[in-house]
């Protein structure tokens, strides 16, 4: 119980960050996360609000990183689990597990969509100088969603592109490996 | 048939007043200097909206009044006439006329305007080719005799306008403005002859002015610009001393200018800037000193900048959303439940700060309270954005008839599905278009009785209007059984209009798509029903705008359909919940035939097809949702199996579900806002408990199973030869 609420008080804390957050030419400030023991980074220009996990409506024939939707506020909100997006293995949901809403920007608009991570951490600033490019691994489609890599006390940031990310069309990669059973 | 056509008075009012102000403001940011094709499209638009309506409503005087406006605006929308100041002003003299016209007919008063009469004259003077003041040649023409008279660079004017001028609503501005249109104008005033601050008539004009004009244009085209005031003000218009380069500039210059009227589609989609940016516009051309005209032309020439139009559009788009109409009272009983609930509210709140188990009958009151006053409060709200279709389609009797009897054709106005309801505001923007496309049919697709004959059709022409509820969607059809559309004509046509090359090869749906481009009609002469080409450029506007699409169909000699298709996002549905394993899926009652408990021996197994249900001497194909979609299912077990028949796509299937739970009214929410289109869903919808369902959409999940039409009649055929 005391974790929980630890936990609302981050959820809180970071909410609160992300409702004051900038952006200049020189800074840029990432809502960083944890998958899979790797610190991620997303531009928190694009953070809407983060929210603990609850059970998402299935849609039939999605993707299996698609968890389904959710009713945000009277919006349907699809949620997306960043793991198994990445080709992870998928991690228990816990009380620890929360969803990240982002404004993806795609061609007809702005969409509002859920990534589902392993934990928040924080919020940090990195200056744009610091941030290095990634290096080039020609074989890992999952790297053309990363835009660099950020340094924080000696600790590696993975900085997503978040748009890029949720607007790819990727589906075949997983939902060919689903086949429809038979009766 | 009679319909009470009075009920639709108000709203066709307000419309038309929204209408006015559309034109009005349209015309007050139109520069005649520079000539936007989108603003004097939307212009027109207006006025054929207002022509039409009055027309319905058999308001002849405006709409005759209307006719004349609307035939200039369409000579100058076609480039046959250059706009000029004088028509701004008239059109806007024309505005103000047709909106006391408006007045009194609101007023039930008898239609009485004096000045209708002067006003339409001077339309018809103009369109006669009497004025030579607003009726100058189309700028092609200026160019070509511009260049064959090698006329001189420029003009010096010396302009004295009678002292009245002010009072006959002559602004010596708008002159300007429009000499400025032909080039480089320097202005300088004299004020010799102004009085005494005293002696002042503030109605008065005291100035005269001394105008240079670097421009080669012709006299005409200074005079034009005095046309209305050269009987009163004294006017010399003397050469200036030629200087040669400025006629090699506008030679090379004209023929770029027509491109702006002539082509209308190519102009992006953009209302004119601000009304604040014209003086400031003018008044850099008036006083720098004058340019060299082969630069500020070349400006003309590329005048919509990109930017602009964007920003412009922008601004459309926030204006659109702005309003919705609705009446008063039913404000009023929202307000009164509202209040309702606010007393409910404190007598629970009440009973909340000091509770004792006694109470609780009185709590339990409350709650019930509460339940209903949210029950009315959304049901209100609900009425106020649905209403049925049928408050568009009882206009159309009453518009088919008249239209019919002075078009001397016969024709029947069947209307089917009156009763779907529709979201108020798309209700509203799916009028026009579909008193478009019935004026459409009932003129060009329908054949006279004897030609008709002629064909070996009945002597009466049949339109349809339909509309149902189709998955996620609203089809609204049109049809008629008239001549279909010429597939020829509309090629010569487009070709003649350069929308289409002459070496161009079309499928024949491409060649029907070319009457939704602006400024396209077949029809030989215009008539003041349809025709003008402007019918089917606003049915595609308006209906994309509600995020829909039309498409139409044409059989030569059997008729021709459109199709209309709108979106439910804000529609209101009554919902089946099912369930599936643990799924809960939301089926619209409106496509369920029955329900039933299968038994052993209704099921039969069609060897290599689906499994398909006998319903009485019909058999239905069997969809297995857990198995399209995925999922886990409780029964799979097809005998004893809750089977859901419904009928989609004009055919029937049986869907096998878990469990039926509760019939309710649903908020369709769009699932493709913010993810993509589902197969087997159209749209979503939250429930009680705040999770998120999925609402079937019955054709989507024919095709996901895979139950083709051919397999199906397949079966019913068997099925005869069984029965």
């Amino acid at each position: 119980m005391s974790k929980t609420s630890k936990i609302d008080d981050t959820i809180d804390m970071l909410n609160q960050e992300i409702s004051e957050a900038t952006s200049d030419e020189e800074y840029c400030q990432f809502l960083t996360f944890y998958m899979d023991n790797e610190e991620y980074g997303i531009d928190i220009l694009s953070v809407q609000e983060i929210r603990g996990w609850e059970a998402a409506t299935a849609i039939p024939n999605a993707p299996g990183y698609v968890k389904g939707v959710l009713n945000l506020r009277g919006t349907v909100v699809p949620i997306v689990d960043l793991r198994l997006r990445f080709g992870m293995n998928q991690a228990e949901y816990s009380a620890l597990t929360v969803v990240i809403v982002v404004n993806v920007h795609a061609e007809n608009g702005v969409k509002v969509m859920g990534i589902v991570v392993d934990a928040v951490s924080d919020v940090h600033s990195f200056a744009l100088s610091d941030i290095q490019s990634s290096p080039e691994l020609a074989d890992n489609r999952n790297t053309s969603f990363v835009t660099g890599l950020g340094n924080i006390n000696d600790k590696m940031v993975i900085l997503l592109d978040i748009n890029a990310m949720l607007t790819a069309q990727d589906d075949a990669d997983f939902s060919s490996l689903r086949s429809r059973s038979d009766d | 048939m009679s319909i009470d056509l009075s009920q639709f008075h108000q709203v066709f009012f307000e419309e038309s007043y929204e209408g006015l102000d559309i034109m009005e403001s349209a015309l007050l940011n139109l520069d005649p200097a520079n000539v936007d094709a989108e603003t004097i499209n939307q212009i027109f638009r207006a006025a054929h909206s207002i022509k039409g309506g009055s027309g319905t409503f058999g308001f002849s005087q405006v709409a005759e009044f209307t006719h004349v406006v609307e035939t200039l605006l369409d000579q100058i929308r076609g480039g046959e006439r250059e706009l000029t100041a004088n028509f701004v002003e008239l059109f806007l003299e024309a505005v103000d006329c047709i909106r006391r016209m408006m007045n009194q007919l609101e007023a039930k008063e008898p239609c009485d305007i004096p000045e209708a009469a002067t006003i339409r004259k001077n339309f018809e003077d103009i369109l006669a080719g009497k004025d030579t003041g607003g009726g100058s040649p189309s700028p092609a023409t200026i160019a070509d005799e511009a260049k064959a008279d090698a006329a001189p660079s420029g003009w010096k004017i010396y302009f004295k306008p009678g002292e009245d001028i002010m009072r006959t609503g002559n602004d010596p501005l708008r002159m300007f403005r429009e000499l400025a249109s032909h080039g480089p104008l320097t202005v300088s005033v004299v004020v010799d002859d102004l009085p005494s601050i005293s002696g002042i008539d503030p109605e008065k004009s005291y100035l005269r002015w001394n105008l240079e004009l670097l421009a080669n244009v012709d006299k005409s085209a200074v005079d034009e610009a005095f046309e209305w005031v050269v009987d009163e003000s004294e006017i010399v218009i003397e050469p200036l001393g030629g200087a040669e380069q400025a006629i090699a500039a506008t030679e090379a210059v004209s023929p770029a200018q027509p491109a702006t009227p002539v082509q209308p589609a190519a102009q992006p989609e953009s209302a004119k800037p601000a009304v604040a940016d014209l003086p400031a516009q003018t008044n850099t051309q008036t006083t720098a000193p004058a340019v060299t005209p082969a630069v500020v032309s070349a400006e003309k020439a590329s005048a919509p900048p990109a930017t602009e139009s964007k920003s412009a559009k922008v601004d459309k788009s926030k204006v659109e959303v702005s309003s919705i109409r609705v009446g008063i009272d039913k404000v009023d009983s929202l307000i009164n439940m509202v209040g309702e609930l606010v007393i409910t509210q404190s007598m629970l709140g009440e009973l909340g700060r000091d509770f004792t188990m006694d109470k609780l009958p009185k709590l339990l009151e409350g709650l019930d309270q509460l339940s209903q006053n949210t029950r009315e409060l959304q049901e209100s709200v609900m009425r106020i954005r649905m209403l049925p279709i049928s408050f568009t389609f009882s206009r159309f009797p009453r518009l088919v008839h008249d239209l019919s009897r002075t078009m001397g054709k016969k024709i029947e106005l069947k209307m089917i599905g009156e009763n779907t309801e529709l979201d108020k505001t798309v209700m509203e923007r799916i009028g026009d278009p579909l008193v478009h496309l019935v004026r459409n049919s009932l003129d060009h697709g329908i054949e006279k009785p004897e030609d008709r004959i002629k064909a070996g059709k009945p002597e009466t022409g049949v339109i349809t209007l339909n509309a149902y509820h189709q998955g996620g969607n609203i089809i609204i059809k049109v049809q008629d059984d008239g001549a279909g559309l010429n597939r020829d004509r509309i090629r010569e046509k487009a070709i003649a209009n350069r929308l289409i090359a002459e070496t161009d090869k079309l499928a024949d749906e491409q060649i029907y798509d070319l009457i939704f481009r602006p400024g396209f009609s077949t029809a030989e002469k215009i008539t003041d029903i349809s025709g003008r080409g402007v019918g089917m450029d606003v049915v595609r506007r308006n209906i994309q705008e509600l995020n829909g699409s039309v498409e139409v169909e044409s059989d030569p000699g059997v008729g021709s359909s459109f199709t209309i298709r709108l979106p439910l996002t804000l529609a209101i549905l009554d919902g089946q919940l099912v369930r599936v394993g643990e799924h809960v899926y939301i089926l619209p009652l409106i496509s369920i035939v029955e329900s039933l408990q299968s038994f052993k021996g209704m099921i039969h197994r069609v060897a290599g097809g689906c499994d398909v249900l006998r319903l009485r001497n019909e058999y239905v194909p069997i969809i297995r949702l857990w198995k399209i979609f995925n999922i886990e299912p409780e029964y799979r077990d097809l005998d004893d199996a809750l089977l859901v028949v419904v009928e989609g796509d004009n055919m029937k299937v049986a869907i096998l579900v878990d469990d039926l739970l509760a019939q309710q009214q649903v908020v369709i929410k769009s699932l493709e806002e913010n993810y993509r289109r589902v197969e087997g869903v159209s749209g979503a919808t939250i429930l009680g408990d705040g999770t998120v369902s999925l609402i079937l959409d019955i054709s989507g999940l024919i095709k996901l199973a895979g139950v083709r039409r051919d397999e199906y009649k397949r079966v019913k055929n068997d099925s005869g030869r069984a029965a």
